[in-house]
């Protein structure tokens, strides 16, 4: 019996995944070959989807981008028993992409069959939750600000202290919010961990609830995630037949409920407050901040809302220590991100690496430069309220303090390559016609100064009072940096004033004019 | 019609409106003007308060979509790959615009932020399945077959 692994991960499934695991199972039998089809999760390397792997006594050996039509040919070459084929790409763990990452959070992702409960125990699932379980509330928070994780949202604010607020606020009902709402362009690290390693999440926002006395947890997750949504809810029933949810965990005396709740394709209910709001059944409207979410959140109680992948770093971190965790990184960026490389790329994925590595090694050793061939001529990082990059700046070293200091953020790890055929007005335009459509109205600086910012972009592209335009759309920048009440309007200047200052020619203005 | 049937076993959820609004959408496409007063009875809110959540968020339709519910990313690692030119040839190939329904309602066409697939860009979601890498050419094969899914 020889097993056989194709991902069921929404993006391998986007590209045939199912057809090449039909095509398989067919060929199969009429070959009498016996073999075990797995369906893991993405290894993440995505332009290799569908990535197909064969287990041998040496290890995995993956073929990839297998199509139907190639099923028969690799059957012919008989890669059951991992021969070479002209899709052979050798042992799986030392393909470069994969071997030069630091998984943590997505250790088991790609491994293992997502919903196979007995995988997750298998490759060390549970063990931080056993070890919580063991401990004081007070100390399973100490370890979490020991580990010096930092919200994976893009906020970037320190977990343990959000934590301890909520540990020390009096209420006979706390909540555990996973924010699930990954709506920036070029991220998929949540959706990711959701349908590859559901358990993870499960587990990261139990500890979450034990720690701090939360018996009742929700999952906000995007509409545009469906498959997500499938796959959490069934991790969960089998979560809580196993007793690892509900009453009573693993006889601990502990309770923890869980449900997922859907999203509706507002981009603003990424914002925490404007989250809790849609939670609760409202228009999804940002909140004046204080009262903070942690003293007065959902429904008017203390709560956790953390980004997936903030409580999926946590079970690591309760297994094997805060100092393990805190040990990667840089400066005040402790531990890994996993960076997601998207838009035009050669090698679009996954990589998870300690912070401090440099975009030019993301784009150009990962990334394999431009998938037209073309030079690449900005990168926006962080989503789309965050700066775009040129290549001058490829080698600042990743990590949050030193990407504010370039004027940019690392946000939420997304990084989205573009080709030198961009037109950079035209992506400062839609930044503030993307803030429009999604500003949630309660402020003016975003909720007017999105719609006016894209009208003075307009006249600039036309040459229209260019020199007064320029200006006039400086100040709005500053108005909406400085005025607005989150960070959609807060944030949505970025990528205007990058674009503006790193591209002007792209505005019909030159470097030397605008240096005069 | 009493549309209460439909969410009976939403109605005492903390935070009901939005689940009780896809519920309605899934069973009927559509989440009728029809439905709001009633909605408003069961949770104890005002009309305005619940005509208000429903036209908040871009999903939920006020009127039935086609038979095919095509939905093409419209965010930037989309638009790295040539999303503009595949709305523009969608527009065109399909009779109808953005955010609209082509006159024999067989396709409704709207625009999306982000599928998460920015990896294997551009992305399109077709009733509710994920496609990735959608050429031109791609496009036609996938509405082709989505088209005969519904004959």
């Amino acid at each position: 019996m020889t097993r056989v692994y194709v991902p069921r991960d929404s993006a391998a499934l986007s590209v045939g995944a199912d057809h090449v695991a039909a095509a398989i199972t067919r060929e199969a039998a009429q070959r009498g070959a016996r073999i075990e089809l797995v369906r893991n999760g993405s290894r993440g390397m995505l332009w290799l989807e569908t990535l197909v792997e064969v287990e041998t006594p040496n290890g995995r050996v993956a073929y990839g981008p297998v199509n139907p039509e190639d099923v028969v040919s690799l059957f012919d070459a008989d890669f059951l028993s991992g021969a070479t084929h002209a899709l052979s790409h050798g042992l799986t763990e030392k393909i470069p992409y994969l071997a030069k990452q630091e998984r943590l959070t997505f250790a088991r992702v790609g491994i293992t069959d997502p919903l196979s409960l007995s995988d997750y125990l298998a490759y060390d699932g549970y063990k931080g939750l056993k070890n919580t379980l063991a401990m004081v509330p007070a100390d399973v928070v100490q370890q979490v600000t020991d580990s010096g994780l930092r919200g994976r949202g893009g906020a970037a604010f320190p977990t343990g202290i959000k934590w301890k607020t909520v540990l020390g606020a009096q209420s006979a009902q706390k909540y555990i919010v996973c924010n699930a709402d990954e709506g920036d362009s070029g991220t998929f690290a949540d959706r990711m961990i959701m349908e590859d390693d559901p358990f993870v999440l499960i587990e990261g926002m139990t500890i979450a609830g034990v720690a701090v006395g939360a018996t009742q947890g929700y999952i906000y997750l995007r509409s545009e995630y469906p498959y997500a949504f499938d796959v959490l809810n069934q991790a969960i029933a089998i979560a809580e037949q196993a007793q690892y949810l509900g009453e009573n965990i693993q006889g601990s005396g502990k309770t923890f409920h869980l449900e997922v709740r859907l999203g509706a394709g507002a981009y603003i209910c990424g914002e925490e407050t404007a989250l809790l709001e849609s939670l609760e059944g409202k228009r999804g409207i940002v909140r004046f901040k204080p009262p903070i979410p942690a003293l007065k959140g959902l429904f008017g109680l203390p709560t956790i809302v953390n980004n997936t992948i903030s409580f999926a770093s946590i079970p690591i971190i309760m297994d094997k220590g805060g100092a393990f965790y805190k040990n990667f990184g840089m400066g005040r960026s402790r531990g890994t991100l996993p960076f997601q490389l998207a838009g035009n790329l050669k090698q679009g994925g996954l990589v998870e690496k300690a912070f401090g590595l440099t975009l030019r090694e993301l784009v150009e050793d990962f990334g394999g430069g431009s998938a037209s061939g073309r030079s690449i001529r900005a990168v926006q990082v962080g989503g789309p309220l965050g700066a775009y990059v040129p290549p001058e700046q490829f080698d600042t070293p990743l990590d949050y303090e030193s990407y504010v200091g370039i004027s940019a953020m690392v946000g939420h790890g997304g990084i989205v390559a573009f080709d030198d055929t961009v037109d950079m007005a035209k992506m400062a335009r839609y930044a503030m016609e993307f803030c429009a459509i999604e500003s949630c109205g309660k402020c003016t600086p975003c909720r007017v100064g999105s719609t006016r910012g894209v009208e003075v972009v307009d006249k600039i592209i036309a040459n229209d009072n260019r020199a007064a335009n320029i200006e006039l759309l400086r100040s709005l920048c500053d108005t909406m940096l400085n005025g607005s009440l989150c960070a959609m309007g807060g944030m949505a200047p970025f990528p205007v004033l990058s674009a503006l200052n790193h591209f002007p020619e792209d505005f019909g203005i030159n470097k030397k004019e605008l240096a005069a | 019609m009493s549309y209460t049937e439909l969410y009976r076993d939403l109605v005492d959820l903390p935070g009901a409106l939005l689940p009780i609004f896809h519920r309605i959408q899934e069973r009927l496409g559509y989440v009728p003007e029809a439905a709001l007063p009633e909605i408003a009875h069961q949770l104890n809110l005002s009309r305005a308060e619940v005509h208000g959540v429903m036209t908040f968020y871009h999903d939920f339709r006020s009127a039935p979509p086609g038979k095919t519910i095509v939905k093409i990313c419209r965010a930037e690692a989309c638009q790295a790959m040539g999303a503009d030119a595949l709305v523009e040839h969608a527009e065109q190939c399909l009779g109808t615009q953005m955010h609209s329904t082509s006159e024999d309602g067989s396709v409704t066409l709207e625009p999306t932020y982000c599928l998460g697939n920015c990896a294997l860009s551009p992305a399109v979601m077709i009733n509710g399945d994920l496609k990735g890498r959608v050429t031109h050419a791609r496009f036609d094969a996938l509405i082709a077959e989505a088209k005969g899914a519904n004959q």
